[in-house]
């Protein structure tokens, strides 16, 4: 009995996590259909915000927050993920809508340059930066208005881009020169968030160690579901969302605002995403490298779930997080030490955490051999469904 | 035929270290050949031919380190896990004639029968690229685990490993060995290139374009697509094993995540749907990073993004489509020197005749589902 609620506490702990990564993908990729490869990073970015929050808080004026830190780092990461995610949308998925794989291409060109942007930011690289958008964005401000409407103004429009880039390298790594701006920000090292004291101990139930931070993340996932199905099914926004998906030229004849609609989703889902990044800082320390790990497993649990149904990805999470318990620890030999050699050496073999990983993803791909559309399909007389 | 001049040249130009760079880059043009084979014609994204181009890689690897041993001796890793005795499935690879079959047989099989499980429940679109990423990852993770096996993490390296009584590793056998490289481009060009002239090549195209109605025309998509998958499989394979040998050293990084993906973006930028642009993208891009990553290797991942975004959102044909649909006239036109055109050449430089243009090309049919 006790193995069995530890088997389930444990599942339930990996399960938690994936479904907080999952939950803004679930979002984005099943209300909207955009694959959005960069929503690892949008984690990490989460994650480093957990850590700037933790930081400030340290020691200021505002220590008396400190032992709260990780409370207050939740809005804050849902903001500074969902801008993120906004400033991707607006500048970059809008125009490839309707194009999925291009998408995909896409913000995994984004994932690499927001992986790269941690590693070397640093305050030259950002006054750099914010020379270079400021010089583009301004440039046909103030130039004549007329250059602006010649048959060569795409090439000046990409110059005036290249002379805003150039512009700023150079005064960035000019800049790098002095010291104190050169210190990169965060570097390439990891990052450690140190939980407060009131999530370091453990609670004993039933005979099972059940970590503070563990708890405190299911019940953060928790809290993150009830939110996101309250903002789906009974708001405003949610129930535009909804029309939205079902029918998109009908919801934008009703007086709708898709292309808003489509901006508050990736909003909500790339937030979300930043949430997911807080819980992880919790596990342990957190790189650059972050957003990899989780997010191919994340799609598995969304894909294995099936479209547009919140539903289906939370029961495929726990499903996925108690299944990759079970056999990466080998408890079935625990309950049955008296199994058949070949089973036994079987289970052995993927008795770890990499090869565990190996049994879970071929039991997904075997699992969608008969139910192409994942554990709740949705209903549809599409052929393309 | 232009690539081929030039490595008659080459090898007598560029000192040994720049060649056997260009040979690596030329054999990863096999494999963005199969990349655009599936993606460029048949409009399958896969994210996992990392998988095939490893395999071919471990095939030459395993026969390169048991080639040059004694008799009842193990490669030397073995001994370092406690195993005594060849694993079963290493016995084949001492016959170089198996190997050879082997290198491309495997992923051919692998990618069949992956192919063919996938593709027979009509999963496509980001579907299949989530698929094969998730294949990937499997065997990624195999390989990386697997110490007893195949040695792990650290991998099989080949080039202090003697073929034909030469070290691989040595220049001679380098040079011979991008011979063999620039050979076997050319032969997979022209294979791809007989695959995609006829009527099988139109049916890549169909299935890219409109899947559906190729179906309800009374062909089965998953019979095409199997092969094609099954030929890019076996592409990768024989790149990878000239890769190996070329670079010294075969591992899991191979599988990694990134790498796939790169080739994707070699075909995207060189110009997918043509044959040509799969191998130069390869080339430039491989070189382009070599270069970029000595001089300011932080920058690399920055320029790599850039060229995601830039190729997909303003250069969606890549080099080669760009120049065949006239890239230089219309820039040329920007520049007041306008082209001539068979009617009324005034049309080609009013701008909102262009956007006109423009706007109606892309909305019609056949771009991705």
């Amino acid at each position: 009995m006790t193995l069995f609620l530890d088997t389930l506490f444990n599942g339930l702990a990996i399960g938690s996590v994936l479904m907080l990564a999952a939950l803004g993908l679930a979002v984005v990729f099943g209300l909207m259909g955009v694959i959005n490869m960069a929503h690892g990073e949008l984690m990490m970015v989460g994650a480093y915000t957990t850590y700037v929050v933790q930081n400030l808080l340290k020691d200021g004026p505002l220590e008396a927050l400190f032992p709260v830190y990780i409370l207050l780092a939740i809005p804050c990461a849902f903001l500074v993920s969902g801008l993120a995610g906004l400033l991707l949308e607006k500048t970059v998925i809008r125009r490839l809508y309707g194009r999925p794989l291009e998408t995909l291409l896409a913000t995994w060109g984004v994932s690499l340059i927001l992986q790269q942007f941690v590693r070397s930011v640093s305050s030259a690289f950002i006054i750099g930066l914010l020379l270079a958008v400021a010089v583009g964005l301004l440039a046909p401000r103030f130039t004549p208005a007329v250059w602006w409407r010649q048959t060569w103004t795409p090439l000046l429009r990409a110059g005036s881009w290249v002379v805003a880039v150039a512009a700023g390298v150079i005064v960035g790594s000019g800049l790098g020169a002095v010291r104190a701006l050169h210190q990169p920000w965060f570097s390439a090292r990891n990052i450690d968030v140190t939980a407060p004291q009131w999530l370091r101990g453990s609670i004993d139930l039933a005979g099972v160690t059940m970590p503070s931070a563990r708890l405190f993340i299911l019940a953060l996932t928790a809290l993150a579901l009830v939110a996101v199905n309250w903002f789906l099914q009974k708001s405003a926004w949610g129930i535009r969302i909804r029309a939205v998906t079902q029918n998109r030229s009908m919801s934008s004849c009703l007086g709708i605002p898709t292309e808003t609609v489509d901006a508050l989703t990736f909003f909500v889902g790339s937030g979300l995403a930043g949430i997911a990044g807080v819980a992880v800082t919790l596990l342990g320390s957190v790189g650059p490298n972050l957003g990899g790990n989780y997010i191919v497993l994340a799609f598995m649990v969304v894909v294995l779930g099936g479209l547009g149904k919140l539903w289906g990805t939370v029961v495929a999470a726990f499903l996925l997080g108690i299944v990759d318990y079970v056999i990466g620890s080998g408890s079935l030999l625990l309950i049955w030490p008296t199994m058949p050699a070949a089973l036994n050496s079987t289970i052995t073999f993927f008795a770890t955490t990499s090869m565990a990983k190996v049994l879970v993803f071929i039991l997904i791909m075997v699992f969608l051999q008969f139910r192409p559309a994942g554990l709740f399909p949705q209903k549809g007389r599409m052929v393309e469904a | 035929m232009l690539i081929v001049a030039a490595s008659l040249i080459l090898p007598a130009v560029l000192p040994p270290f720049r060649l056997n760079l260009l040979g690596r880059f030329l054999s990863l043009g096999i494999v963005a050949l199969g990349v655009d084979l599936i993606w460029g014609y048949t409009g399958l994204l896969s994210l996992g031919q990392g998988i095939f181009f490893a395999l071919g890689g471990y095939a030459i690897g395993m026969h390169l380190s048991l080639n040059s041993l004694e008799p009842g001796q193990l490669p030397e890793f073995f001994g370092l896990y406690g195993v005594k005795e060849l694993p079963a499935f290493w016995q084949p690879f001492a016959s170089p004639v198996f190997t050879l079959i082997a290198l491309w047989t495997i992923p051919a099989l692998v990618a069949g029968l992956l192919g063919y499980l996938v593709f027979r429940n009509r999963i496509k679109g980001v579907y299949f690229s989530i698929l094969t990423q998730a294949a990937l990852l499997v065997f990624f993770n195999f390989f990386n685990g697997q110490q007893r096996l195949i040695n792990g993490t650290n991998g099989l390296k080949t080039d202090t490993a003697r073929l034909f009584g030469e070290l691989v590793g040595s220049d001679a056998m380098q040079r011979n060995l991008f011979w063999l490289t620039v050979l076997l481009v050319v032969a997979a060009w022209l294979l791809c290139r007989w695959l995609t002239r006829g009527r099988f090549g139109d049916a890549l195209v169909a299935i890219r374009d409109d899947e559906p109605r190729m179906r309800f025309t009374g062909y089965n998509p998953t019979a095409y697509k199997t092969l094609v998958f099954t030929v890019a499989g076996a592409l990768a394979g024989i790149s990878g094993a000239l890769y190996t040998v070329q670079s010294g050293i075969v591992s899991p990084q191979y599988m990694a995540v990134p790498f796939s993906i790169e080739m994707v973006i070699w075909v995207a930028v060189g110009g997918r749907g043509t044959l040509i642009g799969a191998v130069l993208g390869a080339v430039l891009i491989n070189y382009a990073k070599s270069l970029i990553s000595e001089q300011l290797p932080e920058t690399w991942l920055f320029v790599q993004g850039a060229l995601f975004l830039l190729v997909v959102t303003g250069l969606p044909d890549g080099l080669v489509g760009w120049w065949r649909q006239g890239g230089l006239q219309q820039l040329l036109a920007m520049l007041g020197r306008a082209p001539r055109a068979s009617t009324y050449p005034g049309l080609d430089l009013d701008p909102a005749v262009q956007a006109e243009k423009s706007s109606f090309l892309s909305q019609r049919p056949g771009g991705e589902p």
